[in-house]
């Protein structure tokens, strides 16, 4: 079925919440080492996606194969980074407990940790740059801190496939760094990494790029699918920087919420002219 | 020994109700921890009173109360698991309904017979002071059957209590675990309700792992300070309730939730207290390289 070897193959996979249709028609394969980004606004079917890909919500209809079998069915080969934890803060848990979390699969109920668990626990907090807070209580620390301590818990998984739902939120700019780093070193080891995101100028590094707004709005290359026109489709507002030296400069306003960014197509040449400026959208 | 010890050492009902609200104590603390950290007190609370139709039942027909409260639990967690599987309502408004339907049968069978009046009592309250060899033996056995189940869970557990979908995506099948955490739940409630009685144990479930929450930094410790509350509770409120003639499981009772307190203001008083850094632990500070 994927003499490829593509880790992700969908075929007008339709994805949805209890029952519920949000997304269909959704082609893509992933090869290991390369990465796909969701960009969308909230509600668009990034995250009903990812949590079709890890296997939490059925798919609605098409075809998916996930590691070559069937999504939910490789807990050990799959890291997920949800975007909102049920109740973890609460918890009397220090930092190091949530990221040994991530061997569990590994470990099933009563394996015993080797060697390798620490290292790699130890690594991961290391790489976010956390080790110093593993014994701090998970309450006591901040929303950015909490958030590199859950992204060094997918690090430790050392997954073949990682699927991110936001992983920027609340990182400062010194933990974003590390993120960017840690996973791209992640790719370099040959994991496929999927991330759901509002940040365009991230989006532009993947490999692939799929817009969702309720559809596929495109998918490709970033320097295909992030045009001024794609983006119109996808978030509502564009407008065009008016000096006009920064040409490929546009702001990207979301019709929901979310503060407008700034962003710069100039990274290829043959960017499209910006649309002419539009009123905003209608609310819904 | 002087009035703190001789009580026991003097009673023979005395020491066997200790060392059945000691091990009552490590159970309730054991499933307590996850009643407290996955918010379950609710279902916790239906389970302690789903249980007395099943033992009003039991008691019409002969049989002994614990297979009656087995059987009610069960069918509480059941209809529980229907309702919310089968409709689109929250699993509170099934818990409600199920709890206070389970509570007015109890009662209505209790009242059919005017003799059953001191039984109930007895069911409510429990019946400490009349603790036999046997029923401690039961007791020890579901103790260490609830321990066992806990250790070989402890993984899949603290994955639930993190967030039920971690659980799912690491392999651990959430409903699967769940589930197996009502059970465990039920049991302790099915054979505390002896000591403390259906309505008094859902305290002995709470209390002293509330507390435990307040002060401990990680699952395992939570426990063993909720078990040490609970042992602590036991002994103080059996030995005021011999000392003063009062009632002996809500005397336990009292105390557990009196140490609740006195651990809230407590831990209230150092949470409150000015500190050097945002956070507790010493360690230099998070952001290094990137400034």
């Amino acid at each position: 079925m994927n003499p490829t070897g593509d880790l992700i193959v969908t075929h007008g996979l339709a994805v949805g919440y209890r029952g519920d249709l949000v997304v269909d028609g959704i082609d893509v394969r992933i090869a290991p080492g390369t990465s796909l980004a969701l960009v969308g606004t909230n509600g668009s079917g990034k995250s009903t996606l990812l949590k079709t890909l890890v296997g939490l919500q059925p798919r609605l209809g098409g075809e998916l194969a996930v590691l070559g079998t069937e999504a939910g069915a490789s807990p050990r080969r799959v890291g997920y980074l949800a975007q909102f934890h049920a109740s973890g803060f609460v918890l009397p848990l220090r930092a190091i407990d949530v990221v040994r979390m991530a061997r569990f699969p590994s470990l099933g109920l009563l394996g015993r940790t080797t060697s390798t668990d620490h290292d790699l626990v130890a690594w991961a907090m290391e790489t976010m740059g956390v080790a110093a807070l593993a014994k701090t209580p998970l309450r006591s620390l901040s929303g950015g801190q909490r958030q590199r301590v859950y992204l060094a818990q997918v690090l430790a998984r050392r997954a073949d496939l990682i699927l991110l739902d936001e992983p920027n939120a609340g990182l400062d700019a010194g933990g974003r760094e590390r993120y960017l780093d840690a996973f791209a070193g992640e790719l370099r080891r040959g994991a496929a990494l999927v991330t759901a995101t509002h940040d365009i100028s991230e989006a532009i590094e993947y490999d692939q790029v799929l817009l969702l707004a309720r559809r596929v709005v495109a998918l490709g290359p970033g320097r295909d699918v992030l045009t001024p026109d794609r983006l119109m489709e996808t978030f509502g507002i564009v407008i065009r920087d008016p000096h006009a030296e920064h040409a490929g400069r546009f702001t990207v306003a979301e019709r929901s919420h979310g503060a407008p960014q700034i962003v710069d197509l100039n990274v290829w040449p043959d960017a499209g002219e910006p649309p002419a400026p539009v009123p905003p959208a209608p609310p819904g | 020994m002087g009035p703190l010890i001789d009580p026991f050492l003097d009673n023979g009902f005395m020491l066997r109700a200790l060392l059945a609200g000691v091990l009552v104590s490590i159970s309730c603390a054991v499933v307590g921890t996850f009643v407290v950290l996955r918010g379950l007190a609710f279902i916790g609370d239906a389970l302690a009173h789903g249980v007395l139709p099943g033992i009003a039942g039991a008691l019409l027909i002969g049989a002994p109360g614990i297979v009656g409260a087995t059987v009610g639990a069960l069918a509480m967690i059941g209809g529980v698991a229907l309702i919310t599987r089968r409709s689109r309502l929250s699993s509170d408004t099934a818990i409600g309904l199920l709890f206070v339907g389970m509570l007015a049968l109890g009662v209505v069978m209790v009242s059919r017979s005017s003799s059953f009046a001191g039984d109930l009592v007895a069911i409510l309250f429990g019946q400490i002071l009349g603790t036999s060899w046997e029923s401690i033996g039961l007791q020890a056995l579901a103790t260490l059957g609830v321990a066992v189940v806990a250790a070989v869970c402890a993984r899949p557990f603290l994955l639930l209590a993190f967030d039920p979908e971690q659980a799912d995506v690491a392999g651990f099948p959430s409903r699967r675990y769940h589930a197996i955490m009502l059970v465990l739940i039920a049991l302790t409630v099915v054979v505390s309700f002896q000591v403390v009685g259906t309505l008094l144990v859902f305290g002995m479930l709470l209390a002293p792992a509330a507390a435990g929450a307040l002060l401990a930094h990680r699952i395992g410790t939570m426990m063993a300070i909720g078990a040490v509350i609970g042992a602590i509770s036991s002994y103080l409120g059996l030995l005021i309730s011999y000392w003063f003639d009062l009632a002996a499981g809500a005397s336990m009772v009292l105390v557990a939730v009196a140490i609740f307190f006195i651990v809230f203001i407590f831990s209230s008083w150092r949470d409150s207290r000015p500190r050097n850094g945002p956070v507790r632990s010493p360690g230099p500070p998070l952001e290094e390289a990137h400034g």
